[in-house]
């Protein structure tokens, strides 16, 4: 184990020089850039024989990927926003070939207005496409999730995609701990595709016209593996921790045992918020965080559980869905809720979108507001000015 | 329909079926035109049969252009444009008519 100072996009790079993909197709976008550069660097420099593919457009990067990975390639590619919208038509049907490519994201703000900075709105957007997604706190969580993905990708046969929060993580320098390369070796172990479109001697038809008569089973295959994706997760990560010491699960509860007010929220606003409970807590006000890890697929029964004894919960969005309704993560939040037999009052924060800063006082206000949640609306805007 | 679906559990998972399927499948009654070989008027260059996107340009025994396999052809009408026999064309497009 080495300790080294690495940003967000560092950590995901050397991540992706030790797993030494078949092949890579990128092409940069910002805050993302720097995660395939450095890795070209790596290539450049000899130290992975990836077969890197340098496209036009993420369009092509996506389209690139799924080749490879139905030829029985392991593929790995990044991207953040614009980038990741471009890939949109891509991403479905990579899941629907059941493919395990493996996506380094950073959140970015999707246009418009142009924004390059941090919020969910690009992740989000892709949350029903078939993908795992995992948020990573900070730097370490990527550099953890990208080496974990590319086992839980390919055990679900689910293409994975691990994010991390543009700028704050991904260009934010950290103390990370490293595995040794050997073990990252080991741990991911060999790839091999049971069917290859390569294979000369058994080739394959992959992604043809699926009509009436298929479509529908094609797709309740490609949804039961995403519920099943869950338990490979949790079996990766208790594998992960009882190697190298680091524990995750799909939630992860901080001080919630006897939490009463609580907030929900997904990527670095999690650090910020566990700072903010340490302080109440001393003060002794009953507050926790139940942070979301996996998004997708929906850790729906865990959240249930570890909110059974929360009064108010308030659910962080950084991403606004224009729904008309809640954002994302609150309307997926009161989904859990509703067949559960305790059911904490729930109300909805959007913050933070394209990288409006979120610090210690924002998350202490919210935490002050749970207290009288009678005068707060369903659905609230934190820091936006009227 | 005779022919047994199969179900979710015996299905193959991610779309994948074996190679060369393309054959089963008889995309010819997509066709809304209909390309008619004239063996009086052919000179045998095979451009017809080098450009066909569906292989559907049939040979006879000496290898040579013999008619066209209506159960794939879906009329997009490549063979009769680079057929090079002027002042009629080998391969003529006519309206499909059912």
């Amino acid at each position: 184990m080495t300790v080294a100072a690495k940003t967000g996009n560092e950590a995901m790079a050397e991540a992706m020089r030790q797993i030494n993909p078949d092949v890579v197709a990128a092409y940069p976008i910002t805050p993302a850039t720097e995660i395939v550069m450095i890795f070209a660097q790596f290539l450049a420099d000899g130290l992975v024989d990836t077969e890197y593919v340098p496209v036009e457009s993420e369009h092509s990067a996506m389209s690139a990927c799924l080749g490879a990975a139905a030829a029985g390639a392991r593929v790995m590619t990044g991207t953040s926003s614009q980038g990741l919208a471009l890939m949109y038509e891509i991403l479905p049907i990579v899941s629907a070939l059941r493919l395990p490519v493996v996506m380094c994201e950073v959140n970015r703000a999707l246009s418009g207005p142009i924004n390059i900075h941090c919020d969910h709105s690009d992740t989000m957007s892709a949350r029903d496409f078939g993908w795992i997604q995992i948020f990573a706190e900070n730097s370490q969580e990527g550099y953890d999730g990208t080496i974990q993905a590319i086992k839980i990708a390919e055990k679900a046969s689910l293409p994975t995609m691990v994010t991390t929060d543009g700028f704050i993580i991904s260009h934010c320098m950290e103390k990370i701990e490293m595995l040794e390369d050997k073990d990252v070796k080991n741990f991911i172990g060999e790839y091999k595709l049971n069917k290859s479109v390569l294979d000369i001697n058994a080739p394959t038809t992959r992604g043809a016209l699926d009509l009436q008569d298929y479509y529908f089973e094609h797709r309740y295959q490609t949804a039961e593996a995403m519920t099943a994706s869950k338990n490979i997760i949790l079996e990766v990560a208790k594998e992960f921790g009882d190697k190298f010491g680091r524990q995750y699960g799909v939630i992860e509860e901080y001080k919630m045992e006897d939490a009463e007010r609580v907030i929900i929220a997904l990527g670095s606003t999690c650090g910020t918020t566990k700072v903010v409970v340490d302080e109440l807590r001393d003060k002794g006000e009953k507050v926790g965080l139940l942070k979301i890890r996996v998004f997708r697929p929906f850790p729906a029964e865990e959240i249930a559980k570890a909110l059974s004894k929360a009064l108010v919960v308030a659910v962080l969005d950084r991403s606004d869905s224009y729904s008309g309704q809640g954002s994302p993560v609150y309307t997926e939040v009161l989904s859990a809720l509703f067949n559960s037999p305790s059911k904490p009052k729930v109300v909805n924060y959007v913050y933070g979108l394209g990288g409006r800063d979120i610090n210690t006082n924002d998350i202490k206000s919210v935490f002050e507001n749970l207290k009288k949640v009678e005068d707060l609306k369903d659905k609230n805007y934190l820091g936006v000015r009227m | 329909m005779s022919k047994k679906l199969l179900g979710v559990k015996e299905l193959q998972m991610g779309d994948v079926l074996d190679a060369g399927t393309a054959i089963q499948f008889e995309t010819g009654d997509w066709r809304s035109r209909r390309p008619v070989f004239h063996k009086d008027i052919c000179i045998d260059c095979k451009r017809c049969w080098l450009y066909c996107p569906d292989i559907a340009i049939l040979l006879d025994e000496n290898k040579k252009v013999s008619g066209i396999d209506y159960k794939h052809c879906k009329g997009c009408g490549i063979c009769s444009y680079e057929c090079p026999t002027k002042p009629e064309k080998a391969i003529t497009l006519e309206k499909e008519v059912k």
